[in-house]
């Protein structure tokens, strides 16, 4: 089998169900084959290793011998045991992002009485599977996700899928560094701009000039600078080769279609930073699960997803050629990219990458003007610049020093837009939000979920919890509501309860929220059929909300997914106190 | 003051300084997930060869730091030695940092000016951050062993002429609040320095740099100066490395 693991069809899939030995170090010891309750157990080891990646070497954490670590496939209602067992220096943990889990099987250390697996020892998860959809699993422990230690998890329904496909790919994104991710983050500590080969210079300026007129372009300039904020911060780390199932864009990962075909794939964006706006020019994409629940159909040409979502996708390629996947980073500073192809071999043009946008004023909670927000609707604009105002990150501004108009110009310009927003009156994002989609072309917005089941908990939130995303850029220092992880006031809430979670986003950065071991309603403007998510992407500048039924106890971690946001401090505790006697 | 710092040697001083510093940390939790996180951080900014009016000299001017989000230790040093020639000066601060605002520290630690001779130390009280438009500045006020009150007020701003290619005009001005002869300086403003740097950052932390410095003693100091038969003012061009870890 020298086909990656992780792209067999749903065909091998069933052949190989059985079979042991994936990847060297996992093996599959399958249970009784009994149809409500089989078990299946799995040793998984993690060390240290190397990977090549376009043919470059370098270090990485093997999770089951592989990066990404051996795609687990389970079904709806099985036992899964894990054997972990740490063969690194260093404690590692497991964690199971999306899954319905008792706290101490989360994998998370420090939350729900989980200890971080120490050198040599090995834990044992075990759970039973309560949903279907895809997940993944990584780590939780110093930044080990950044090294490698991430996999996909495929969970067949114990019913009826809610779709027909001939073949199911699982496509893995990833950033992948040679840099140790201990020293990425002390050189931002030490200067935030480090990673930004894409700031600002003299020359931008001049032509800036040129464009708006010289003065138009400077008070932009003094606009920035009297707020010390950089508009071209879009990622903070650059450097990155951007994988998709470990294969980087010269590997040109493969899968392999018959034309007339439906073809499953399944996104994981398990990348330590990066957003991804994701197409495959040519093939139209059904989305058709969100964070592994099921939406109804929405056919679209694109869509960005954040890091810890998934998104499932039905491509229908009818000729008899090849396709390619094409993500990029929102800050264009490279791509992953793999091929949909009859055979091997076969490879598709590589699309120009898109240009790279520039934050607007708005996406820090200014008014803009006449200028929509439009990727979130259902959304108080009003009260959302107030309170982002409030966030400490953004003291001693003067709201009458933001004069939208000359900025909305400059932004679209920037990007070579020439103003057609303004002209077809066609309400499309900018600043942040604005992809390059072309006119026509469909990306995905949050507001198309459409939950494929209706809300099984109707009652309104009996209180609202409002967690404002703070931080200091110039800082580096990353928290919620202005405290970082270990000064922080833990979320506490009652079994049972209905709460409303309002995110926020007092910073020029976009976080993709994860909450563990429930399933949050996104409020996206779905009245009965909200989707469910375990990771809610609030966009700079933005406040985004969801209801959550308080279903499942324990002390849940609660963070911003950047790797090196958490790792600042960007998480919080949320306690779901047991039901009382 | 002088009952503080006069009654022990340089070198005494600095030990006890060195024994001091790590009593900094005890003060607040640290702020990050993994409790007890310190980052570290050295720059040289200028570690250059200047072509001077009169004799070339070798100057450095570098920081660095350890600490967290809230609290660091810093260290300061700069100096300046003639090509052919003793040190001619050369300074060291330790400084404890706190964070006070988003964009500025305050700082409080000591001084020690090896050259020019006699040896003083000082008190430092300081200021450093990040002001409006991107200016890096630095504020310091500074009493000695014997009792004298000074200033000094460094700006410097990095102009992108491209992503790599970047201008860096920096300016200094020392102020002193009564003269001391033999250290010749004179009361009021003693100089003014101002300098143009542009470097090519081969990495970021890896940029040789060409530039002009210009340097002018004023008032009381520039009289001192003359009557020592020195130059007031002087004209270099500079060219060094600017590098970091």
């Amino acid at each position: 089998m020298n086909k990656p693991i992780s792209g067999f069809s749903r065909r091998d899939a069933l052949k190989l169900a059985g079979a042991a030995g994936i990847a060297g170090t996992l093996a599959v010891y399958p249970g009784r084959r009994s149809f409500a309750s089989s078990t299946k157990e799995y040793t998984l080891n993690v060390e240290a290793g190397r990977i090549a990646v376009d043919g470059v070497s370098s270090n990485a954490i093997l999770m089951g011998g592989s990066v990404p670590a051996p795609t687990m496939r389970w079904r709806e209602g099985e036992e899964i045991v894990v054997y972990a067992t740490n063969r690194l220096a260093v404690p590692t943990s497991i964690h199971w992002h999306g899954l319905l889990i008792e706290g101490v099987m989360d994998g998370a250390p420090g939350f729900n009485g989980y200890v971080a697996i120490q050198p040599g020892e090995t834990y044992t998860y075990r759970f039973k599977l309560r949903q279907a959809g895809t997940y993944w699993y990584h780590s939780h422990s110093a930044m080990q996700e950044q090294q490698g230690m991430y996999g996909a998890i495929v969970i067949e329904p114990s019913g009826r899928e809610p779709v027909r496909a001939d073949r199911d790919y699982v496509v893995v994104l990833s950033d992948h560094t040679q840099e140790d991710p201990k020293r990425v983050l002390s050189n931002l500590k030490a200067d935030a701009g480090y990673y930004n080969y894409g700031k600002r210079t003299l020359i931008d300026f001049f032509r800036d000039a040129n464009r708006y007129g010289f003065n138009t372009a400077l008070k932009d300039r003094m606009e920035w600078g009297d707020m010390r904020m950089d508009p071209t911060d879009l990622a903070d780390v650059t450097g990155y080769t951007f994988l998709i199932n470990g294969r980087g864009p010269r590997d040109n990962w493969t899968a392999l279609f018959n034309p007339g075909e439906r073809i499953r794939l399944r996104f994981i964006n398990a990348s330590a930073m990066s957003f991804f706006d994701v197409r495959i020019p040519g093939l139209p994409m059904t989305v058709f699960s969100a964070d592994g629940q099921n939406v109804q159909p929405v056919r679209v040409d694109e869509f960005r997803f954040g890091v810890g979502e998934t998104y499932d996708v039905i491509v229908l390629p009818r000729d008899d050629k090849a396709f390619t996947i094409f993500a990029e980073p929102v800050d264009r500073s490279g791509y992953a990219r793999a091929t949909l192809a009859p055979r091997e071999g076969m490879e598709a043009v590589i699309p120009e990458q898109r240009p790279r946008t520039i934050l607007s004023m708005a996406d820090m909670g200014m008014a803009h003007g006449g200028m929509d927000h439009s990727s979130m609707t259902g959304m108080d604009h009003g009260s959302m610049a107030g309170g982002a105002m409030s966030g400490g990150a953004m003291g001693g501004m003067d709201h009458s020093k933001m004069g939208g108009a000359p900025m909305a110009g400059m932004d679209h310009g920037t990007m070579g837009h020439g103003g057609a927003a303004a002209e077809g009156g066609e309400r499309r994002p900018f600043g942040w939000a604005d992809a390059s989609t072309p006119p026509g072309s469909k990306a995905l917005d949050y507001a198309d979920l459409k939950a494929s089941t209706p809300n099984s908990d109707g009652r309104e939130p009996n209180h609202e919890i409002e967690v404002r995303l703070t931080g200091i850029m110039e800082r580096y220092m990353w928290n919620l509501n202005g405290r970082p992880f270990g000064k922080d006031e833990p979320i506490r809430v009652a079994y049972g309860d209905r709460v409303r979670l309002k995110f926020v986003n007092t910073t020029m950065m976009a976080h993709p929220m994860h909450l563990h071991g429930m399933f949050v309603e996104l409020e996206n403007g779905q009245t009965d059929r909200k989707p469910r998510k375990h990771v809610v992407v609030v966009p700079p500048g933005k406040t985004v909300s969801a209801l959550l039924t308080a279903n499942e106890p324990g002390d849940w971690p609660f963070h911003c997914h950047l790797i090196y946001h958490m790792e600042a401090g960007m998480m919080t505790r949320f306690i779901v106190e047991p039901k009382s006697a | 003051m002088k009952s503080i710092f006069g009654r022990y040697n340089p070198r005494q001083k600095l030990a006890f300084l060195a024994g001091f510093m790590p009593a900094l940390f005890l003060f607040g939790p640290a702020q990050s997930a993994e409790p007890g996180q310190l980052f570290t951080f050295f720059q040289a900014d200028q570690v250059e060869y200047r072509a001077n009016d009169g004799q070339d000299s070798l100057n450095w001017d570098a920081q660095g730091w350890i600490g967290n989000d809230d609290h660091k230790a810093w260290l300061k040093t700069e100096g300046e030695k003639p090509t052919d020639g003793q040190l001619e000066k050369g300074e060291i601060q330790l400084l404890y940092s706190r964070r006070i605002s988003d964009f500025f520290d305050a700082q409080a630690g000591v001084r020690y000016d090896f050259e020019p001779g006699p040896e003083r130390g000082f008190g430092v009280f300081a200021l450093q951050g990040l002001a409006p438009y991107w200016f890096e500045v630095d504020a310091s006020a500074f009493v000695s062993n014997e009792g004298e009150v000074s200033a000094r007020f460094e700006v410097e701003y990095d102009l992108l002429i491209t992503q790599k290619l970047i201008l860096q005009p920096t300016a200094e001005v020392n102020l002193a609040a009564q003269s001391v002869r033999e250290r010749g300086i004179g009361s009021g403003i003693n100089d003014v320095e101002l300098g143009l740097r542009l470097r090519y950052e081969i990495e970021r932390k890896f940029a040789p740099y060409i530039g002009i410095s210009w340097e002018r003693k004023i008032g009381q100091t520039a009289d001192l100066a003359r009557d020592e038969g020195e130059d007031i003012d002087n004209l270099s061009f500079v060219t060094g490395i600017r590098f970091s870890f």
